[in-house]
This record gives C-alpha cells, structure tokens and sequence, in this order.
C-alpha cells in the first residue's frame, strides 16, 4: 500500500478513460436507436402508441440515473437474471438516454413548419415518404446542436456506473485512490481528463448552433 | 340563388357544415366547379373561404354535408386520400417549397415517390413545367436564393408536375408585393387558358374579375351571391356591394 502515484497508475487511469468513452459509445448508439423509436412513437398517429412512449419517457426522466443503474444491476439479479456490469450499466444508460433524446428530437421534428407537412401531403405523398423526404432531413438540422450538447451530459453521466462496479475512469480512479490515499490529486487528473473530453464536445455543439444561427433563413421560407 | 352541384362537376360541395369549437366556420355552403371551370372565392378574413378551399383537398374534414372531387367522396373517412391528392394540386399563400432540396428535386419528388417515374423523365418533366412558369434557369437553385414571387411560381411548377385535374389556389399572391403578384397572376391567366380546372381564394378583385368564369362570394360561412364575374360590378346584396365598394375592386 501506499506508493507514489507512476505510470501504471495512469495507464490504469487511461485504461478507465477508454471505457468511459466506450460505455458512452454504447449509450449513445442504444439510446439513439431506441430514442429514435420513441421519438416516432411520441407523435404517432396511434393515440395508445403516444400515450404508452409519453408514459415511458416521464418515468425514466422523474427517476434518478443512479437508481436505474442499481435497478438494472441489483434488480435484475435479485429476480435471477446474472448481468455483467457492462451489460447493466450499457442497457440502463440505453433506457435513460432513449427517453431524453426521444424526447429533443421529438421537439426537432415538430418544429418544422406545419405547412411543410402540408405541402408534402398535398403531393400524395405517404406518411413514411413524408418523414423521410421532407420532415426528417430537415428535424436533422435542427437536432444537431442539441444531441452533440447532450452527448456531454452522457459522458459525464457514465460516471454512475462506478457504482455498479463497472471499472470506467471514476471507477478506476476509485481504486487507484484506495492504494495510494491521495483523493485530492487523483480525483483532480480525473476532473482533467473528463473536462479534456467533454470541452471538445461542448465547443462542437457551440460550433454547429452559430452556423445553424447562419443558416436559418434556408431551414424555412416565412 | 346557390346552383345545384351537377354529377360531372369536378368538384361538388353541397350543404357542407364545418365549426371550430363553437364557432360556425361553414354554414351549408354548396357550389360546384365544371371542367375548365376558373372559380373564384372572394369574402372578407374570417367568412370561411379559406377553410372551404381547404375542405376540398380535405385539409379540413367537415362536420356535414357532402364533397365529391373527381369522382373521390371527400366527406367520407374512408377516402383513399393519396388518390384525392394525386388528382388535386394545391399551392399555398407561404409558398411551402421544400428548403433542403433544389427547385428541380422539389418539383421530381413527388413524381418519383407517388408515381414512380424514373428519375430521367421526371427531370425532363420538370424542365417542362418550369418552362411554363418561366423559371427554367432556376432548376438548380435552393429555395432561398429565389425571390417570393419565384417561389411561388416554382411551387405551382411543382403542383403540375402531378398533373393534377384540378387546381386550388389559397390566397397565393398575399405575402407578396404588386409586382411580384403580376408575375404569379400571369402564369396563372396562363393556366387558364390552357384550360385547367381552377379554385381560387383570392383577394385581388381585378384579377378575380378578369380570369374568373365565375364568383362566389362568402359572408359569415354561408354562399352569399355567386354568380358570373360581372357580379362584382353590379352587386344585387348589400354585403356584396359594400365588400367591393371598400376599395377591394382594384381596376
């Protein structure tokens, strides 16, 4: 025990780094696809499809991420289903991630102009070919800025899964930390490489809005 | 004073009842529109001739009353209303062109998607119709690097290239300037004269009296006076005298 901090205990550190990024891969890949869904679904003509995504959607945002993490971890064991913590940690971000972007890109779909859908519709074209000619190219836009700023918040968010024993950066910081008991200067590398991967992120997101701001004259005519 | 819709008529409403909430927005409104038919309906904001307009492409659906277009029963649910909408073009007072996609794949979209023409034809199809509304050097451009009045004329282009059999026409020219408005008022004369089956709500007297074979006038949701454009000069009801004494009827 004890020691100065050297190059395993960063390496180590690195090694966590990757598979924050990697768990942040997962949830934002999982949770694109099934936000996707839910985003369709929240305006689907089926009023049982809206009322059932709403009702998704409202219990995973009124439920602490730190909760579905244990839930999707302890819970699923306790009913006799053995999940690996990269497993638990991947589907509960997929879930929590799901009923957030479904919801912002539900909002970018819906604040295309009413009259384009008006148009489209106006030229025979079916419900599908409407979304996926003219509605959707057009939410994509919109939704840019907003799904890279939240990327942020799922990088940072991944940090939870810590607690499900799933050895991510804070995790690994965690046990570094417990051999060499120097909280302050470990958790400070750690406030570090978090920051260096989300400032990124941020500056992106900011990039895409002034050019968005440029460009809106061309995303609908008065 | 209301014609009988007859059965060959195009487009047919009869006793047509439509509220918003409690407000009363048609109120047994009936005409009929004959092939080549230029039909104009002209009344102040608010007398329902937008929403009737609006009826017939089934944009609205009515609370009463019955509408045949082309053969399709409009106020029943069951309409296949992909086959109304291929038989009806309708372009709107805000242009509504498609900003993410040039003037030409604005105008070859729905042909390829609903019809299913190749993409060869479509272009050819869409240098035609852009050459009827003198804009074919705008092929390539973004909506937004046209003027209002081009827009416009490029979203009646886009209408035609689904060879509709009747066209409807809401309010077209109002976000527009005069001049502006004459370029979009010509393609339409022009229209006319080739023969097309046309609705229109329209604010421009002048025009309305010059391309209309026939005038509706609305008041308070009903079909007040119809009848040939010469109505707008010699007016029997008051509702209509006063409407084109109020400096509607420009010369």
């Amino acid at each position: 025990m004890g020691g100065h901090l050297n190059i395993n205990h960063l390496m180590f550190l690195g090694q966590g780094a990757l598979w924050t990024i990697g768990l942040s891969v997962i949830a934002l890949i999982g949770g694109g696809i099934v936000g996707f869904v839910i985003a369709l679904a929240r305006i689907s003509p089926l009023k049982s499809v809206r009322i059932a995504s709403a009702v998704y959607v409202q219990l995973i945002q009124g439920t602490p991420l730190l909760v579905i993490l244990f839930l999707g971890y302890f819970g699923l064991a306790a009913i006799g289903l053995k999940v690996s913590p990269l497993a638990a940690a991947g589907a509960s971000l997929t879930l929590y991630v799901a009923a957030y972007l479904g919801e912002i890109w539900r909002g970018c779909i819906q604040s295309v102009p009413k009259p384009q859908w008006e148009a489209a519709e106006g030229l025979a074209l079916s419900r599908t070919q409407r979304m996926l000619k003219v509605i959707l190219p057009q939410a994509i836009r919109i939704a840019t800025p907003p799904t890279v700023g939240f990327m942020v918040q799922i990088v940072k968010n991944t940090s939870l899964a810590s607690v499900v024993g799933f050895v991510e950066l804070m995790r690994s910081g965690q046990i570094v930390n417990n051999s060499l008991f120097e909280p302050f200067a470990i958790y400070a590398i750690i406030a570090v490489i978090y920051f260096a991967m989300c400032y990124p992120l941020s500056l992106f997101s900011q990039r895409l809005e002034r050019r968005m701001g440029r460009g809106r004259s061309n995303l609908a005519p008065a | 004073m209301q014609q009988n819709p007859s059965s060959d008529s195009i487009v047919s409403l009869r006793d047509v009842q439509k509220s918003f909430g409690s407000l009363r927005v048609l109120d047994g409104v009936s005409f009929a529109v004959e092939r080549g038919e230029v039909l104009a309906l002209i009344g102040r904001s608010g007398s329902g001739k937008s929403t009737a307009l609006r009826c017939i492409d089934r944009f609205e659906k009515v609370d009463g009353g019955e509408i045949v277009v082309c053969g399709h029963r409009v106020d029943r649910p069951d309409v296949d209303l992909r086959a109304l909408r291929q038989d009806v073009g309708i372009v709107f007072q805000s242009y509504n062109l498609f900003p993410h996609l040039t003037i030409e794949q604005n105008i070859t979209l729905a042909p390829c998607a609903v019809k299913g023409l190749a993409n060869s034809q479509a272009k050819d199809l869409a240098r035609k119709v852009l050459a009827q509304v003198g804009l074919e050097e705008k092929l390539h451009a973004y909506p937004e690097q046209l003027s209002g009045g081009q827009q416009q004329r490029a979203a009646i282009a886009r209408s035609l290239a689904m060879q509709p059999k009747v066209m409807l026409f809401d309010e077209v020219t109002s976000a527009l300037d005069p001049e502006l408005t004459a370029e979009v008022l010509k393609v339409i004369e022009q229209l006319a004269a080739d023969g097309m089956t046309m609705v229109m709500v329209t604010h421009e007297m002048g025009f309305a009296k010059g391309i209309a074979d026939r005038i509706v006038f609305m008041h308070r949701g009903k079909v007040h006076e119809t009848g040939p454009a010469s109505i707008l000069t010699s007016p029997t009801t008051p509702e209509l005298t006063q409407f084109v004494g109020t400096g509607n009827l420009k010369s």
